[in-house]
């Protein structure tokens, strides 16, 4: 299941670490994370809890980047 | 500006204000120096400083702000407060710009794909009401009023008017649309009120599709920015020990050979190189040249599903071409008429018309359309239909019989046997034979321009599959001047030819498919670079393709291919440019040829280059001779020629 949530991140560089800390979280397939459009796209792997899931995403974000914030 | 960038535009004037009446000062006490340059340092530097250390305790040691709080630190700590409160003051100007520069490019695009519609009308209680598109049920009418866009997929049920396209497919010319016309959402209603029956849901609307596809282009990225990101993973640590190794190395080799050791301008010059070495330029620059390409591409109605495809785009060397409708229209039009000497082909071409004008078959509609002007059936009496051959009817009393060579045969008559290649139809008037038309699928006016528009983009190729007969294929191939044909292919030998294609072509080499996106999405996808054409409305080949063009105008493959060449070419000298510069500053900077003041210079300096140069790449000039063809009437196809 693919969902896609809005982000605020400041630079290229932030949502790449963004990317690379998501993709780390268990439940999630894979991310994609798009500073122009500053949007983050999340493939979530079959059952899990996407609330649950997407909480871990965004304190893990916030660890490599306290700057950025992701919308739930 | 927005919220955050003021905030840091008062936190910049703040500090420098404050940096230069300290300076001012008289102070004696190297203490109270320090800490009065505290305190623009720490206005100034604060979230750097707490970035830094965060960053440390999570892993993420060897980043900008890392280098940032090192570079200042370290001037603090040698007693150039001056310098250290400097930096970081124009580190942040330098991140200010930057954020400024990028956000006005994105807000660029994103205003050129600026196509949501934010509202749809609906009549309730014979009131006007605006309501979100998201509610709206299949089959509600909607109202569209000039100058709004059209927000759901549908069709008109009352109204006339004409509709801006240029969004969608960057044709500037308005469509004019009537009651039973299907209407595609993302057009503006330029003249009248339009009242319209939805046919999809929101989510399903063409324009909701676009933003989507166009907005998830940025997550497929590219060789060029991954090779960026591993880049900077490798890069930042090696600068960081790098400038270590300078700070301590030659003090060291001072003391060995009992000199005087110097620490400070070595840690200075190791200091300055941090500040040098910063890869912003690359990281922003390279994604946001990519992202205007697409932008640009969009906006002439080229949707490119990912950075990738446009960079695969720009090394095509094989286009492979399906032939009807992508070359040619795909509809049958009246090419060539031929009359035996007696009557005029005008006449011959009436005669035709007016006999066939009771038939639906797809021949005597051609005919009709060729004819352009109203038929008036009074005067066609008598109307026989010979299945198999023809029709017989009396058309302002002569007696005229059309159709195929087998109802000439019948009536004893001799016919001509045309060398070209299509479907013929011979006419006889009063019992003796006038002449043919042909009919065959048209060729598009610029298909032709399409191909040396490819060869000029660097197209080493042009291959024509077709399951047409060998005949029609090779004249349509002479006509264009493409490279190979094959023909009277099935859908399953296309694939079987593409992958030939694919096998024969060299390593780096791109192979692009073209269709028109019916019956082709197994060869769109096993091709490198899989296009579709006229896609406008068609969802299979939106999915099925990479790179989708809005409208069936071949001449867009070239253009997208001269955006892909563009953008690539703006994305290899942002990456050239940023690492010359700077590589000659880091090595000018270790050997103390570059102050602290001429690093960040050329830090910031580079990378705001970099941003303004990427923004070229959003901006596409219009294909050269796409206006003197679109005066081309089709009718000038059609060749007069007398037996």
């Amino acid at each position: 299941m693919k969902k896609s949530y809005k982000i605020e991140v400041d630079c290229a560089a932030c949502a790449m670490k963004m990317e690379e800390a998501a993709k780390k979280v268990a439940g999630v397939k894979d991310a994609g994370v798009a500073f122009m459009t500053q949007k983050m796209s999340v493939d979530f792997e079959e059952g899990v809890d996407v609330a649950a899931v997407m909480a871990e995403v965004r304190k893990q974000c916030k660890k490599v980047e306290s700057d950025c914030e992701i919308f739930l | 500006m927005n919220h955050k960038q003021k905030k840091m535009l008062y936190r910049i004037i703040l500090s420098a204000v404050l940096m230069v009446i300290i300076k001012l000062l008289p102070l004696e006490n190297q203490y109270v120096e320090l800490a009065l340059f505290l305190v623009p340092y720490l206005i100034i530097g604060y979230d750097i400083l707490r970035k830094a250390v965060y960053g440390i305790f999570h892993g993420q040691v060897f980043d900008e702000n890392f280098l940032m709080a090192l570079a200042t630190v370290g001037a603090m700590i040698l007693g150039e407060y001056l310098e250290g409160v400097a930096v970081m003051l124009f580190y942040q100007i330098g991140e200010l710009f930057q954020s400024y520069a990028v956000g006005k490019s994105r807000g660029n695009i994103a205003k050129l794909m600026d196509i949501r519609p934010d509202y749809a009308n609906i009549m309730q209680d014979g009131k006007l009401v605006q309501v979100d598109p998201d509610e709206i049920e299949v089959g509600t009418v909607i109202v569209v009023q000039p100058g709004e866009k059209i927000p759901i997929d549908g069709v008109v049920t009352q109204g006339v008017s004409s509709l801006n396209t240029s969004a969608l497919t960057g044709e500037s010319l308005p469509r004019e649309v009537r009651e039973g016309d299907e209407v595609i959402s993302g057009c503006v209603n330029l003249s009248g009120l339009l009242n319209i029956r939805t046919s999809k849901p929101f989510g399903e609307s063409t324009v909701t599709k676009i933003l989507d596809l166009v907005e998830n282009s940025s997550m497929k990225k590219s060789r060029s920015e991954n090779f960026i990101t591993r880049f900077a993973k490798y890069y930042t640590p090696a600068v960081c020990i790098g400038a270590l190794v300078l700070a301590v190395l030659p003090p060291l080799v001072n003391l060995l050979y009992g000199n005087e050791a110097d620490w400070s301008k070595w840690v200075i010059r190791a200091l300055t190189t941090l500040v040098i070495s910063c890869p912003c330029a690359l990281v922003i620059s390279i994604p946001l040249s990519f992202f205007g390409g697409i932008g640009g591409a969009s906006s002439r109605g080229v949707l490119v599903k990912g950075s990738n495809y446009l960079e695969a785009l720009s090394k095509t060397k094989y286009v492979v071409c399906d032939k009807t409708g992508t070359l040619t229209r795909g509809v049958f039009e009246v090419t060539q008429i031929v009359t035996s000497g007696e009557i005029t082909e005008d006449e011959l071409l009436r005669l035709a018309a007016y006999a066939e004008s009771y038939s639906n078959h797809p021949i005597s509609k051609s005919l009709k359309e060729a004819y352009r002007k109203p038929v008036d059936t009074t005067r066609v009496k008598d109307v026989e239909e010979i299945s198999g051959h023809g029709v017989q009817a009396f058309v302002d009393g002569r007696c005229v019989a059309a159709g195929n060579a087998k109802l000439m045969e019948s009536l004893m008559l001799t016919c001509e046997k045309p060398k070209e290649a299509g479907t013929q139809v011979h006419v006889a008037v009063d019992g003796s034979y006038a002449g043919y038309l042909l009919i065959s699928d048209v060729v598009k006016p610029n298909a032709a321009a399409a191909i040396a528009g490819l060869k000029e983009a660097g197209v080493k190729q042009v291959v024509m599959l077709t399951g047409d007969a060998k005949s029609v294929a090779e004249t349509v191939a002479g006509e264009l001047g493409v490279d190979v044909v094959k023909s009277e292919l099935l859908p399953a030998d296309k694939v079987a030819e593409v992958e030939a294609l694919l096998a024969a072509k060299e390593g780096k080499e791109k192979l692009a498919f073209v269709g028109d996106g019916i019956n082709d999405a197994p060869v769109l996808s096993r091709a490198d670079i899989g296009i579709a054409m006229g896609a406008l409305g068609s969802d299979a080949a939106i999915e099925a393709a990479d790179i989708v063009l809005m409208d069936d105008d071949p001449e867009k493959i070239a253009q997208a291919m001269r955006i892909s060449k563009k953008t690539l070419g703006i994305v290899h000298q942002n990456i050239v440019f940023a690492l010359a510069v700077k590589f000659a500053c880091l090595a000018f900077g270790a050997v103390g040829y570059v102050n602290m003041w001429w690093a960040i210079f050329a830090d910031v300096g580079v990378m705001v280059l970099a941003v303004l140069n990427a923004t070229r790449a959003l901006y596409v000039a219009p294909s050269s001779n796409a206006t003197s063809l679109s005066h081309t009437n089709f009718k000038t196809n059609v060749k007069t020629n007398r037996a």
